[in-house]
Order: C-alpha cells, then structure tokens, then sequence
C-alpha cells in the first residue's frame, strides 16, 4: 500500500497527523453528539412550557425554546398528580436496599469462593455460573405466584428480596477477589484475625472498585425496573418511579408539560450521580464485559 | 450441610498434618459457609425454586387464583404454544427487532468506541455524551420518544424537511413503522453501554502489534480489519450475544411506546409482552410458565453458542 513516511504511525496519531482528517472527526462526533442529547435537552425545555405548546412547538426549533415559559407549574401539577414524593421515596428505598444488601452478600459469597476451602466449591461455582444464564423475565410468573401465596403483593419486600442476590454480581467479586495478591491476607491471619476481620479489615477497602462497579451496576438497573413491579403493584404505595409515570397515561387530560416534568425528576438524579462518577461509571460498566 | 468427615475430597496442596490440619480445615469449612448462606439462600429462594416452579407449572393448568384443583396436563402448554399464532407472532416480533439492532447496535457501538478512543482533545467530553442517555431509565426514555415520535413530532418535523415532505410517518400508530421507533429508541438509549465495553477492549489492544502492522505495511483500514477486530474478538462476541438475549428479553419500550401495549395491532407485542398478558393478565400460570421455560431454552441456546465461539479463541 502507499505508505508514505508520516503515515508510519499508530492509527491514533495517524488522525492527528492529518488536521483535515481531524474536522471531519470532530465534525461526525458533534452530528452524533446531537443525537444523543437533543431528547433530553428537548425534555427539560418542554417541562417549563404550558402543556399545550409542548407538541404544537415541536414542527420548528421552537421546540427548544422554553415559550411559554411557565416556571415550575408542570412540576408541582407532576409532583401533586403522580404523588411523586412517595412514589420517589419507593424507588429510593427499593433500589438502596437492593444494591446495599447486595454488596454485602454478594461479596462475602465471592470471597469463600474466591480463596476460602470448603467442600463442594467446584460444584457450587458451576452453579453460580449457569444462574447467571437464567434471565429474570423465565422467573417472573410463577414468583408472581409465589409472592401472591404468601401475600406480598403490594409490598416492599417482593420488589426488594428477589434481586438483592445476583449470581452476575457474586461472579464479578469472585474474579475480582482471585486477583488480589494474597500475602496481605495471609498476614493479618497469621497475626490471629479473624476470617470475617480478615475480610472486612483487608480486602473489602482493596475491594473498593469492584464494590463500585457492583453498586453502579445494580443501581442502573434496579432505578430503570419496569416489568416486575408491573405485576406485582396496583396502588401507588410502594410502586416505583418507572412504573407510577402510567397515571399520566390512564387519566385525562394528556398534560405533555407534567409528563416531562415528571421523566426529568426521574431522571435527575442518576444523571447527577452519573456527571459527578463519570469515571467510576464508565469503569464499573467496562468491567462487567471483561470477561466476555 | 456443615458437617465434614475426615476423608475431605477438596484438593488441598500441602503435605497432611493430620490433627491440628483437619481441624483448622474444619473451621475454616464452617466459616465458608456462614459467607456463603446470605446470598447462597436467597439464590435457593428467588432463583432455583422459581425456576424449578416454571418447569413444574408448565406441564399443569395453574392459574393465579382458580377454585380448581391443580391438574398435570402433560405437554398441553406446549403443544399449545406451539399451535398459537399469536405466540409466533410475538417471537417473529422479537427476531425482527434483533435483526436491527443486533448488528447496527453493535457497528453503531464500535464506531462510537473507536471514535472517542482517538487521541484528540474533547474525548472524554463526547465519551460523556454518548454514554449519558444509558443513565436515563427506559421508562423515560420511551416517554421522551414517545413525543418526538408523535405524528406531528420533532422527528417528523425534521424529516419533512429532510424529505420536502415526502416521509413523515405516524410512528407508533402504524403496523410498519412502530417497531423501527422501538428500534431507535434502545439504540439510542443502549449504544453507550456496548461502546463503553468496546471501548476497555480497544485500549487493551497491544500498541506493538500497531507499529509492527504499520511497519509491515498496512493502511488503518487493514490495521483495524487485521488487528483491532482480532484483538476485540472475545468483547466483540460478548457484546453481540449479550445485545441478542437483551433483545429477546425487549418488553418495556412495547410497553409503553405505542399507545395500547404491544400494538398497534400486535406488531410491537414481543415474547416478554406476550408472556405478562398470557400469565399475568389472563392469569394462566401454567401457559406463561410454558413461555417462560421456551425462553430460557432460547437464550440458554445463545449463549452456549457465544461460549462455543470463546472456547475456539482459546485453541486457536
């Protein structure tokens, strides 16, 4: 091929050789770039305008301009029509509870895989990985029927127990724990710890990023669960916030301005946490695919 | 499940030290499972009596709340299954959404991967943007793009100028058109998630096998054919199979995009979306769990062809 002597170069630097090369980069990158964030910013200005402007706008760039701008009015209609604080809080508590009882059990069940001796761990490492196969959805009936016998339908607890132990989350702390360099455990046992001091002392602070990458991971899905709770809720008491956006659909009038409302407060917070933990977040998810 | 003889099997390395060896292994056996009881038995409860569940249910006529006895109806649930058009209709709906998204979602992803893999100023800023719409919940994401998909939406508005108005369907109204809606929606909404995965992959391709192609002679278009796409083989197969069981598992865009669930007209109504209606809707535990046990056999055949594909790597 022409290889001339410039060109002699990773294919990185080959692009920042070249300045035309680089505009059309960045050029392909601000087009895409567009697309990704033209929704959201389309939700947030729609939330600030009056409900009937919010589709009668949408044939021109008006769709980006807050006019009518009418304050925060879409979002005390959103907060006092869909109840939002509670339905809010319900998401808060069943996703913390998921992802921090998570952490714990999950952890301690990679590591007595990962380096304590017992019997049956081959057996019970083969079975950790095929769970991982079952896809929640193949559950979701017959724990509906499970849930209903022992009656907790319109509960916390059916929306929390069943996700709080992940077989994906137990192996991600196991490859992650055969990582760490042993001496430091052998160390403090030597020096009489404890096997549980042992853990939380030593190797749950080295643990910290795939402690991270576990939280994150359980977060985005645990805040983003639509099809469970579905069956599970029928009143607003302990339903979450992806599933209490329905009321806007089942009741009249259609209000655009207090839907967008509403997905922006749903969607805030993650996004905040997100901007703030970019870099964890982007680690966390990059991990989870490591292994292929 | 504690109690342990003295003829322990688990390979210990080591030389025997009989006495004081075995009871310290006595101990530290009892330790392994308090560690592993927690989660151990929420996955017994929640995972493995469910799913045993499933399979028994699919052979009876279980429902949610019936005055009737319980009946074992052999492979009826299946056998009428397999005679439902609306049960082939839901899988044909989930093959044609797969069609699309696995490979553009996946090209999509190692495009947006290689981009922001460029050493270039800004990176990280349009790392940010492509991954953020991950962080918003599909719930709403759908009802965003259930307005912009609106006959009279923003997208319609953009393609009519486009098109000089030649092409502005009614999306989500239309038995054409309602499931490439939902196609773009997860697209959109799931990209970042694979370019992130690719992403990891690309950088730890070795720079040396770079220089020694470009030495060798090759332009970038071989290079990336010859040595990134070898070097992010296994994350390649990994983010395909994943992106095709996801498919599989498609339920809340259908929920919630057209205006009735599934539709219009059943041409958005999925596996997932088929099973709720028929287990839950209608209440037809042993039907749903029939649905729910040909899933699994589904994606469990996905996956052992994504292992099967790893392990040639290995050999080669």
């Amino acid at each position: 091929m022409t290889t001339t002597k410039s060109s002699r170069s990773d294919v990185s630097s080959g692009v920042r050789a070249n300045p035309v090369w680089r505009w059309v980069l960045y050029a392909v990158m601000v087009v895409l770039a567009v697309f990704f964030v033209f929704p959201l910013v389309y939700m947030l200005v729609s939330s600030f305008k009056a409900d009937q402007q919010v589709l009668a706008n949408s044939d021109s760039l008006k769709a980006f301009l807050p006019q009518p701008f009418v304050g925060f009015e879409n979002y005390t209609d959103a907060i006092d029509r869909a109840h939002f604080p509670r339905v809010f809080m319900n998401s808060v508590i069943i996703s913390g509870f998921i992802v921090g009882l998570g952490l714990v059990v999950n952890s301690l069940f990679g590591y007595a895989l990962a380096r304590l001796r017992f019997r049956g761990k081959k057996l019970i490492l083969a079975m950790v990985i095929a769970l991982i196969i079952i896809p929640f959805e193949a559950l979701a009936v017959p724990l509906l029927y499970m849930g209903a016998e022992v009656g907790w339908l319109d509960t916390y607890q059916i929306q929390i127990l069943p996700f709080i132990a992940n077989p994906l989350f137990i192996f991600l702390f196991y490859t992650f724990f055969l990582g760490i360099p042993k001496s430091l455990e052998e160390a403090a046992r030597i020096d009489g710890a404890s096997p549980m001091k042992v853990f939380w002392k030593v190797v749950a602070p080295l643990a910290k990023p795939a402690y991270a990458t576990v939280a994150i991971l359980g977060f985005l899905f645990s805040w983003g669960q639509y099809l469970w709770p579905t069956m599970v809720t029928r009143g607003i008491d302990v339903r979450p916030l992806p599933v209490g956006i329905g009321v806007f659909k089942t009741q009249p009038p259609v209000a655009n301005g207090d839907i967008m409302a509403y997905t922006v407060m749903m969607t805030l917070p993650l996004l905040i946490l997100f901007l703030i933990f970019q870099r964890q977040f982007v680690q966390g998810v990059a991990s989870s695919g490591v292994k292929g | 499940m504690t109690a342990v003889d003295s003829t322990r099997t688990t390979a210990g390395p080591g030389p025997p030290q009989p006495q004081k060896r075995g009871e310290a292994d006595r101990a530290e056996n009892r330790v392994a499972w308090l560690f592993l009881a927690p989660a151990g038995i929420l996955l017994l409860v929640f995972i493995v009596v469910p799913f045993a569940l499933a399979v028994g249910f699919s052979f009876t006529n279980q429902r949610l709340i019936s005055p009737l006895p319980t009946k074992f109806i052999g492979l009826d649930n299946y056998f009428g299954q397999l005679t439902d058009g609306m049960f082939w209709k839901s899988l044909w709906n989930n093959t044609r959404f797969a069609v699309f998204v696995v490979p553009f979602q996946t090209a999509f992803a190692l495009f947006l991967a290689v981009l922001v893999n460029q050493k270039i100023k800004g990176r990280v800023v349009f790392r940010t943007i492509f991954f953020t719409p991950v962080t918003v919940v599909m719930a709403a994401a759908a009802t965003i793009w259930v307005l912009l998909f609106n006959a009279d939406g923003l997208v319609n508005a953009g393609l009519e100028l486009i098109t000089f108005g030649h092409f502005s369907p009614d999306w989500l109204n239309s038995t054409v058109w309602a499931m490439p809606a939902v196609v773009i929606v997860s697209i959109w909404q799931g990209v970042g998630f694979q370019m992130i995965i690719l992403l990891a992959a690309l950088q730890d391709v070795p720079g040396e096998l770079y220089e020694a192609a470009s030495i060798d002679g090759a332009s970038t278009w071989e290079q990336f054919m010859n040595v990134t796409l070898p070097g992010i083989r296994n994350q390649l197969i990994f983010v395909l199979t994943i992106t095709t069981i996801l498919a599989m598992r498609l339920f809340d865009q259908p929920m919630l995009m057209p205006t009735s669930p599934g539709g219009p007209l059943d041409s958005t109504r999925t596996a997932m979306v088929h099973m709720v209606d028929i287990g839950y809707s209608r209440q037809n535990i042993g039907r749903g769990s029939a649905i729910a046990v040909i899933f699994f056999v589904i994606v469990l055949v996905l996956t052992l062809i994504q292992r099967r594909f790893l392990r040639e790597e290995g050999e080669v």
